[in-house]
């Protein structure tokens, strides 16, 4: 294990970790707070929370985010809600269940000190939007109501409509208003982080694209935190937006910062599927679908043709001609696994010739059964948005014909290695939210990306930023003619001129949709050794070509969407590269990672805690040596560790 | 399905523009507009390909810069003013929602930035909306520090007003009510965040503060006002209503009063 792995989990009773943790660090007296400048990049709920509660506190923090406004961060597009465990409905619920929940559904691949504070904090989170004027949905009497999300038994989910993201995050957004408004924080807008920059081994600053003029610009500061989302985009079609991207993380892993976990990428279930080459995103459908949604695909292959051939309409299928597999698989949970479960049994049943559409890659989910119980009113109010979005792609109508689905790429669970205090194996650099790797494990929970974000950014980040500011009070400003900027602006600035020289045959697009299918084909739902072994020659293959056929239209001091584009795939072109490295290290199946190798007789996930529970933490070092890879032993001290179970 | 695009070529703020023409063939009704855009971008930077490599000196006009992001309608980055109206001839959608099925084959479609003087072109379709996170900055949130709040359930709300709250709170800040405004009013974005937060308790607090905060920095940054045409609650990708620029105009009248 390198010596920078260290997790800095506090010692005693999980319960008292983090009570125990925040007395023991140190804090920074409001005088010294005004002298310490932080940089925050991404606007997203990591990024806004962090920021406005920094401000909060007195630092002066600078935001960074490649959108015209703080708000469109991509947190905006979360739908379906955000867990805590409030047990409001009196089903039993606690903290103890929901870090219980997360770690199961993680597949036991997370920590469990990280894992509970989380639990922990989830309470505060609920309390904090609420008083921001978050319009969660309410019951008659006033009181918050709450739905089920997958893996779970109770319903812990609060949700505004299918728009808890955008709702959540107008919340931090107003927050951050309030701030820039007060003059703690200066926001940046149309900018992209291009490095990190690093003096004596901290990080001081960043470089920056400014996006409308292709000014190269420097920032410095104390301590930099990273909250760009997660890397999706490797895999072209995703659920992310168009300019989700890894560059920020990508940049802090060349500098030394380690990786964990990068083959640990959600697929979600129910996404409308792919209809064609010219396709340039996947849109989601919330899992809250799954609480009154059944997905089937037909049991007979006849009726299979006949909907291909589009003879016959789903709502004609007699039940008993209908296989509900969820229900059928896994009796416990039903419809309401977790996504990665529910994803391979799609596939499953697609690739045994179950699919749907003339594509064959699509199942059924169907409102039939909750619009006779509960009419179509009741289902109307809670869904009525994604039914409208539904039917606005698709011109199906979801009230008379159950919707199509499939699977596709949602986030990511690997990120930046982080320690307890969210601090990178850089000193001074920090990712909080999806950019980093810490609390989900092989798999995610639906509602709880929302959660962590927020965790992140309102209630730890805030805390353990200030044990190593605590040491900065007497470090003066950072000097952006220091040379370490200069170097890093003329690398960037050496980058961008070779780019845009290369003067070849093929556009942006056309290498990211490549890359995009091998991806997909190899590193996605199901992975085996040759595959991967495949994956890594043909991306190294790709990025040659890229490098010398790319061709990018227009100049670098303009707006120049390309140009931002090809930067990006750069570096998804390296990424995806490693994931497939940590793929194929990475030799069982957990969560998401499904190894063909190593499934059981019933096509589960068969984890080999032997030899795999650890954290894979993967090191650049340096152009000759590449990718190394150290391990961070995961220790469960309070959960029984067992094979995952949603049957019974 | 084929198109003749008529689209607004501007090379930056301080240049002249001008509409470019352009033709595009067999795109599929499924395909969404920005889709079409990609494709036709695509064939831009093939025409740039193909001069480099040919060497004719023949310049090609390069992509169409447009803003996008999320592709699901929620982040309100897409602005685009189709044959006239904002986010094109469908309702309650946003450009990025909008399918080419809902055009005729052979059409000529033509694509303009939003046009408000509030909202700067910055290049070809792409605008400066800085102006709406400046009002927001006024004050448009709920002055309260992270923690030492109350237990989310203290307060109960009533259903409806907590409905009615996130009605308003739909908005995505897309522009298209300014765009489609004859006066460049920004009364529909700024009275969506007054009424959301002056129907909850939370919000209560210093409504009178806020509104009068925010009418201000919305005249001061030279938006137009309300003519009651409500073309901006037609364009609405969310639907939505002008009558919370009526519960506007009421609690910015109150506020004034108690002055």
């Amino acid at each position: 294990m390198s010596e920078k792995l260290n997790s800095k989990i506090p010692e005693g009773p999980l319960s008292e970790k983090w009570t125990r943790h925040k007395s023991q660090i140190r804090v920074v007296s409001p005088a010294n707070k005004r002298k310490l400048d932080i940089i925050v990049v991404g606007t997203g709920l990591g990024g806004a929370s962090a920021a406005a509660a920094l401000g909060e506190l007195g630092y002066n923090v600078k935001v960074f985010c490649i959108s015209d406004s703080p708000r469109r961060a991509h947190s905006i597009a979360a739908q379906g809600g955000i867990n805590a465990a409030k047990n409001y409905p009196n089903d039993n619920d606690s903290v103890h269940r929901l870090f219980y929940d997360t770690i199961k559904g993680g597949d036991y691949r997370s920590r469990e000190g990280n894992v509970y504070r989380l639990a922990e904090v989830s309470n505060l989170i609920i309390d904090q939007c609420v008083a921001q004027g978050v319009p969660f949905a309410r019951e008659y009497g006033g009181l918050l109501d709450n739905r089920s999300f997958g893996g779970s038994q109770v319903s812990r989910t609060f949700y505004a409509r299918g728009q808890t993201g955008q709702q959540l995050l107008l919340g931090a957004y107003g927050a951050l208003n309030r701030q820039i408004n007060l003059g703690s924080v200066q926001s940046y807008t149309r900018r992209e982080m291009l490095d990190v920059v690093l003096i004596d081994g901290e990080a001081r600053g960043i470089i920056v694209r400014n996006l409308v003029t292709g000014e190269i610009e420097r920032y410095g500061a104390h301590a930099v935190v990273i909250a760009t989302g997660g890397y999706g985009n490797v895999f072209f079609l995703s659920t992310n937006a168009m300019n989700s991207n890894a560059s920020s993380i990508w940049q802090c892993y060349k500098k030394g910062a380690f990786f964990g976990n990068p083959s640990f990428a959600q697929i979600h279930p129910t996404c409308i599927p792919v209809h064609g080459e010219q396709q340039s995103k996947l849109t989601l459908m919330s899992e809250s679908l799954r609480n009154d949604g059944r997905i089937w695909v037909p049991k007979r292959k006849e009726d299979v043709e006949k909907l291909r051939e589009k003879k016959i309409l789903a709502s004609q299928i007699a039940e008993e001609d209908r296989d509900y597999y969820l229900e059928r698989r896994y009796p416990a949970f039903g419809n309401l696994v977790p996504r990665d479960v529910a994803s391979r049994a799609a596939k499953e049943r697609c690739d045994a010739g179950y699919g749907v559409n003339e594509t064959g890659l699509a199942v059924f989910l169907d409102f039939k059964t909750s619009i006779e119980r509960l009419g179509k009113k009741v289902i109307e109010e809670r869904y009525g948005n994604l039914f409208q979005m539904y039917e606005k792609i698709t011109d199906v109508n979801p009230y008379q014909e159950p919707m199509m689905i499939y699977p596709a790429i949602h986030y990511t669970m690997g990120g930046l290695w982080v320690d307890y205090n969210l601090q990178t194996t850089i000193p001074g650099l920090y990712a909080i939210g999806e950019a980093n790797f810490s609390d989900h494990g092989g798999n995610r929970l639906g509602a709880s990306a929302l959660m962590q974000g927020l965790a992140d950014g309102y209630f730890i980040l805030p805390y353990t930023i200030g044990d190593s500011l605590a040491g900065k009070i007497q470090a003066p400003k950072t000097d952006v003619n220091h040379p370490a900027f200069e170097e890093a602006e003329r690398a960037i600035k050496d980058k961008i001129d070779r780019l845009l020289s290369i003067k070849g045959r093929e556009s942006v697009d056309y290498f990211h949709k490549k890359l995009g299918h091998i991806m997909w084909d190899y590193v996605g739902m199901a992975r085996n050794e040759k595959g991967i072994e495949k994956a890594i020659t043909e991306i190294k293959a790709l990025k040659d070509e890229f490098w010398k056929n790319l061709y990018i239209p227009g100049e670098n001091r303009e707006l120049n969407q390309e140009l931002e584009k090809a930067t990006r795939v750069a570096d998804f072109l390296e990424l995806g590269e490693l994931m497939a490295m940590d793929a194929l290290m990475r030799k069982e199946s957990c969560g998401g990672h499904f190894r063909e190798e190593m499934q059981t007789e019933d096509g589960e996930t068969k984890r080999d805690d032997q030899n795999f529970m650890y954290v894979g933490c993967w090191e650049y070092a340096g152009k000759e040596a590449g990718n190394i890879v150290h391990k961070e032993p995961l220790k469960y001290e309070f959960v029984k560790i067992a094979t995952r179970n949603y049957k019974d | 399905m084929d198109f003749t695009l008529k689209v607004w070529r501007q090379k930056s703020a301080k240049e002249k523009g001008s509409f470019h023409t352009y033709q595009i063939k067999d795109i599929s009704p499924d395909t969404s507009f920005l889709e079409m855009l990609d494709i036709l971008n695509d064939q831009l930077t093939r025409k740039g390909i193909d001069s480099v490599a040919v060497e004719k000196g023949c310049k090609s006009d390069g992509p169409v810069t447009f803003d996008h992001d999320c592709r699901e309608g929620i982040c309100g980055m897409c602005s685009l003013y189709i044959n006239g109206r904002a986010h094109g001839p469908d309702n309650e959608i946003t450009t990025c929602q909008l399918h080419m099925r809902k055009f005729k084959d052979g059409q000529t479609i033509t694509i303009e930035p939003w046009r408000s003087a509030g909202m700067p072109v910055i290049k070809d379709l792409i605008v400066d909306r800085n102006a709406l996170d400046k009002i927001l900055q006024a004050g448009g949130y709920v002055s309260v520090n992270t923690g030492g709040v109350p237990d989310a359930n203290t307060i109960p709300i009533p259903r409806d007003y907590a409905e009615e709250s996130m009605d308003a709170a739909a908005c995505v800040g897309c522009g298209a009510c300014i765009a489609t405004c004859k006066n460049g009013s920004a009364m529909l974005f700024v009275s969506a965040r007054v009424s959301s937060l002056a129907l909850l308790p939370q919000g209560r607090v210093e409504a009178a503060r806020r509104v009068k905060a925010m009418v201000a920095k919305m005249d001061e940054l030279g938006f137009g006002a309300c003519t009651n045409t409500r073309a901006c609650e037609m364009e609405c990708p969310k639907s939505i209503s002008v009558s919370h620029i009526a519960r506007m105009n009421r609690e910015f009248l109150l506020a004034k009063i108690k002055d």
